[in-house]
């Protein structure tokens, strides 16, 4: 069962929340993950992980890079999980 | 009907000894930052590395090697002749033939013991430790000197950003032998070659023949790619090494996996969820990342600063180059 873009954007902003110890509500699609949330490649890592594992997608690791803002993650999980 | 008689196996094996060895010069962050437009507040971040101990050029892998053995078999009461096999994993013996083992079997008196080397980059002590279980407990030896010895600093850039800021030089060598008590768990090892570019050698020697300008070859890795493998699908070994010991994490005292980065270590301890009454190896913010030597410097460390004591058990897990892994549960000496 596919998530929501909201659902996906609230269980994201949960694991980043976890990995970086910022407020949950601070976590908004417009954010960059570098530039705003200061997070950097290796934290980036394990926010894919926990991703791939709650939401069952396949995040490769070519594709993180491309990943520069919240909305992009949101975005990429959003068409990686089946219809 | 023949006669064939077949070696007679060893119920028991276990380490009876360690030895250490670390590169004499002491190189700050600071030292290295320049070149890779760095700082020692940035290394330290991510990689928990305060230092790393590098070898001079008048040292080579192989008299790291010999410092660390001779220390293992005093430890051990035992002398060169005792040995009967000896495994060296390196990735810096700078000759592709002969072996490193076999000149290091003939320099601690060992001659004439089986020699050979083990090309598993930093699993290479936990792939020895396996095969010495295995060789010990087959009857096919009695005393294996195991050695995990690098000279990372031949193969760095001090230019890289990747892995050369990482590396240090050391040697950790172990003698394992026959038991009357249960020392080395079963291993768990094994490869991925569809990731072998992830951490890898910039060129070949074939390709440096062809093309002098390529100058010579150096480490790097894909450092995100190998930070996700090592953190969480490097516990899941761990786990089943602990498994097939028939232990749990509650049983284990100290937690010595290769020291890549602390963040890894920091990770696979969340990971395995172990208690934070285990005693966790962190001699790489002291000594960077030696590869092979790793786990048994982190080992000796341990016990030499009595963090830990013998007879505590200890789960160990080596991963990296190949990509190759081995873990492995064992009574400290």
């Amino acid at each position: 069962m596919a998530n929501t873009d909201q659902e996906i954007l609230e269980g994201l902003a949960e694991i980043v929340a976890e990995e970086t110890g910022l407020d949950q509500a601070d976590i908004l699609l417009e954010k960059s993950f570098t530039d705003d949330l200061d997070i950097d490649s290796l934290s980036m890592m394990t926010i894919v992980t926990h991703a791939e594992d709650k939401f069952g997608v396949r995040i490769p690791d070519e594709e993180v890079k491309n990943l520069a803002t919240v909305g992009d993650a949101v975005s990429f999980i959003k068409g990686a999980q089946p219809a | 009907m023949t006669n064939l008689q077949q070696a007679q196996p060893t119920q028991f094996s276990r380490i009876l000894a360690i030895g250490a060895e670390r590169g004499e010069l002491v190189v700050t962050n600071d030292d290295i930052a320049g070149p890779i437009d760095s700082s020692d507040e940035w290394i330290r971040q991510r990689t928990g590395i305060v230092t790393r101990r590098r070898a001079g050029a008048d040292k080579d892998v192989l008299d790291l090697a010999e410092a660390a053995a001779h220390k293992a078999l005093d430890a051990a009461g035992l002398t060169g002749a005792d040995i009967d096999t000896v495994i060296l994993s390196t990735i810096t013996h700078m000759h592709m033939t002969p072996s490193g083992a076999a000149i290091l079997a003939e320099r601690i008196g060992a001659t004439p013991a089986a020699a050979y080397d083990v090309s598993a980059a930093c699993a290479g002590y936990a792939y020895g430790i396996g095969q010495a279980d295995a060789l010990v407990r087959a009857g096919l030896a009695t005393h294996v000197l195991v050695i995990g010895a690098e000279k990372l600093s031949e193969i760095i850039d001090p230019t890289d950003r990747s892995i050369s800021f990482l590396l240090g030089d050391g040697a950790g060598a172990a003698i394992v032998g026959p038991s009357d008590t249960p020392g080395i768990g079963p291993t768990v090892w094994g490869s991925d070659g569809a990731k072998a570019t992830a951490i890898r050698q910039t060129h070949s020697w074939t390709e440096l023949r062809e093309d002098a300008s390529l100058g010579w070859p150096t480490l790097r890795q894909d450092g995100p790619t190998v930070f996700k493998w090592a953190s969480f699908q490097m516990a899941p070994v761990a786990e089943k090494a602990m498994a097939e010991a028939g232990v749990t994490a509650e049983d284990i005292q100290v937690f010595i996996p290769h020291q890549a980065n602390m963040r890894i270590i920091d990770q696979m301890k969340k990971q395995l969820g172990l208690p934070d009454t285990v005693v966790i190896a962190r001699d790489i913010a002291e000594t960077g990342n030696t590869s092979a030597a790793s786990i048994p410097l982190a080992a000796e460390r341990l016990l030499s600063e009595g963090q830990a004591k013998s007879g505590d058990l200890a789960l160990q897990i080596g991963f990296g180059a190949g990509l190759v892994y081995a873990a492995q549960v064992v009574v400290l000496p």
